[in-house]
């Protein structure tokens, strides 16, 4: 048996009865990364010693410990835009370099406490800016589905990692969809909680009003499992809510019935790939044949979703990617005076896609501009939430497809940029409004390539996006795919 | 074209980033394109509509006044690029 293939609550059901110990389980997944990681390249950095020294205090835990957390000696993969003291953080970014966090993001605080072992730090796009994990400063990650294409982004390294069970569950964020898509490319579950969740405390900061932290898994319970650790108020996070975290994993119950769930008709276009529409509009009847009620709704100003985001989210990251200068840490170059220094340093640290997106920020927020973009986008970003305030009136959850098209090939999209920004069309919205998604795997094209169905709540209300999620997954088989690596 | 290179050049100024001749040209375009994508918005009345914002009921973020992280200078300072005993190093700033 592979026992890097389990799920958390697997796994955790394995270790409380020794049947497996936690370095047993370490090792495998080890083992599983040096037999295919030379194809895949999902990881950054692996902290095989760290790793193993935990799964020993994990094992010494689990036989004093009658309440052991779920997640107590199972390996997970971090997204490497988390600090983790003692582990490098490099952001996928060389104007980071060999970063050594001083102290712990407060997610990974709460891991390790619960006594997960941090198996490494896995590839993003640089500052999590991109969705085909192309713009690592360091290598692209491949699909595990398919070498030749992405694996989404930007938590492409974490997705890939998951699917190829290089870990058993991980951890990634999502600004604009980079959980979410990466999953549907991956065909395994990712979770965007509501903003204000899970503490964003020690995250690389991208864009603040829209970052949010949560689970990459191999199915819908592990999701759940996961988001109960990490959630809730954190002192250190003033935009972090005060709302008490129920037990998320209680509410897979496997019952839809009587459930409300809007379809936006803006979300089924013209250029989004047929088999997508099928996979999706299948899952819909899935969903209605147990009992679900469906209703077409509509979300007028989804148009204007791409434009409103690539505003906001560069503005904000323009802002937060000043403190790169070269000074405290980081990439200093040698150069004459303190403006070169600034300006060559950031030049040689910063890829193409970060500085694209630092110029666009910079001139959305520049003087004459500001009103014009800026301010006009904030406005916008009000009408996006209220179509969603309004459907969220006669429907407890919304159904989607979580992209337009599965996995497209490594380097189709690189050189236009605009192409690769429409491919967020349907996660976007999500975060401008700052409400919980997560995708799900509903389905494969002619290529083999997996297909995402995403499925959006109510602010705070997880429980149902979960429960939705799993009564799905419970009807079908395909979280039970795995790719042949 | 709305995007002129001189703009690009000003913007790049204050980002505080140098840019090659290429970069600014491929640059000038590419931002041109995307710009034209955003102009969409302006079709949208929206003199009525509020600035948004998240409606996260904080009432207050306020705590005692009291040192919760001790700072560790050793810690904070591995990172720096040049550093003097506790303190970062940096280049002239004042000729």
């Amino acid at each position: 048996m592979n026992l890097a293939a389990l799920t958390v609550h697997d796994a955790s059901e394995k270790l409380r009865r020794r049947e497996i110990s936690s370095v047993e389980l370490t090792d495998a997944v080890f083992q599983r990364i040096a037999a295919t990681d030379d194809k895949v390249h999902a990881y950054l950095t692996l902290a095989r010693d760290s790793a193993m020294e935990q799964a020993k205090q994990a094992d010494l835990r689990l036989s004093n410990d009658a309440q052991p957390s779920p997640l107590l000696g199972v390996p997970l993969a971090i997204k490497d835009n988390f600090l983790t003291r003692g582990v490098r953080t490099t952001c996928a970014s060389k104007i980071l370099g060999d970063f050594m966090p001083p102290y712990d993001a407060t997610s990974i605080t709460k891991l390790r406490d619960a006594g997960a072992v941090i198996v490494g730090k896995t590839n993003l796009d640089e500052f999590a800016m991109g969705s085909s994990a192309e713009n690592s400063a360091f290598f692209p990650t491949h699909n595990p589905w398919n070498l030749e294409r992405i694996p989404g982004g930007s938590s492409g390294g974490s997705a890939a990692a998951v699917a190829a069970d290089q870990c058993i569950a991980a951890l990634g964020t999502d600004t604009g969809g980079s959980i979410r898509q990466p999953a549907a490319c991956c065909g395994v579950v990712g979770l965007k909680p509501t903003y204000g969740r899970v503490s964003r405390y020690g995250i690389v900061a991208f864009a603040s009003s829209m970052d949010q932290v949560g689970p990459i898994a191999k199915d819908v319970r592990d999701a759940a499992l996961l988001l109960e650790s990490i959630a809730g108020k954190d002192p250190a996070d003033s935009t972090s809510a005060n709302h008490s975290v129920a037990k998320f994993s209680d509410s897979l119950n496997g019952d839809v019935k009587g459930l409300r769930l809007g379809v936006p008709k803006e979300y089924f276009v013209s250029g989004m790939q047929p088999e997508v529409e099928q996979a999706v509009r299948a899952a819909i009847r899935q969903l209605e044949n147990n009992g679900a009620k469906i209703e077409e709704i509509s979300l007028p100003h989804t148009e204007y979703a791409v434009a409103v985001y690539y505003i906001v989210a560069t503005a904000e990251a323009s802002s937060n990617l000043a403190r790169y200068d070269g000074m405290r840490f980081g990439h200093r170059a040698d150069a004459k005076d303190l403006t070169e220094t600034y300006m060559i340093s950031r030049d040689e640290g910063f890829g193409a896609e970060v500085k694209r997106r630092i110029m666009l920020g910079t001139y959305v927020l520049s003087a004459g501009y500001y009103d014009a973009y800026y301010l006009k986008a904030q406005r916008v970003r009000t009408l996006i939430k209220k179509d969603f305030d309004a459907a969220f009136k006669h429907c407890d959850a919304i159904v989607t497809p979580t992209a337009p098209t599965t996995a497209f090939k490594i380097g189709e999209k690189i050189a236009d940029p605009l192409q690769m920004y429409l491919s967020d069309i349907y996660t976007i919205s999500i975060n401008l409004a700052g409400l919980p998604a997560l995708s799900l795997p509903c389905g494969f094209d002619g290529e083999g390539m997996p297909i995402g169905l995403q499925i959006i709540g109510k602010h705070f209300d997880e429980a149902t996006v979960l429960r939705t999620a799993y009564a799905y997954e419970q009807a079908t088989q395909w979280h039970l795919k795995r790719p042949s690596l | 074209m709305k995007l002129t290179r001189e703009s690009v050049q000003r913007v790049a100024t204050l980002a505080r980033l140098r840019l090659t001749s290429d970069e600014e040209s491929e640059l000038t375009g590419q931002l041109d394109r995307i710009l034209a994508y955003m102009d969409k918005l302006n079709g949208l009345d929206t003199a009525n509509v509020e600035l948004f914002n998240h409606d996260i009921d904080n009432l207050s973020a306020l705590r005692e006044d009291k040192v919760a992280n001790q700072p560790n200078a050793d810690a904070l300072l591995a990172n720096a690029p040049e550093r003097d005993e506790t303190f970062f190093k940096v280049p002239k700033i004042i000729e």
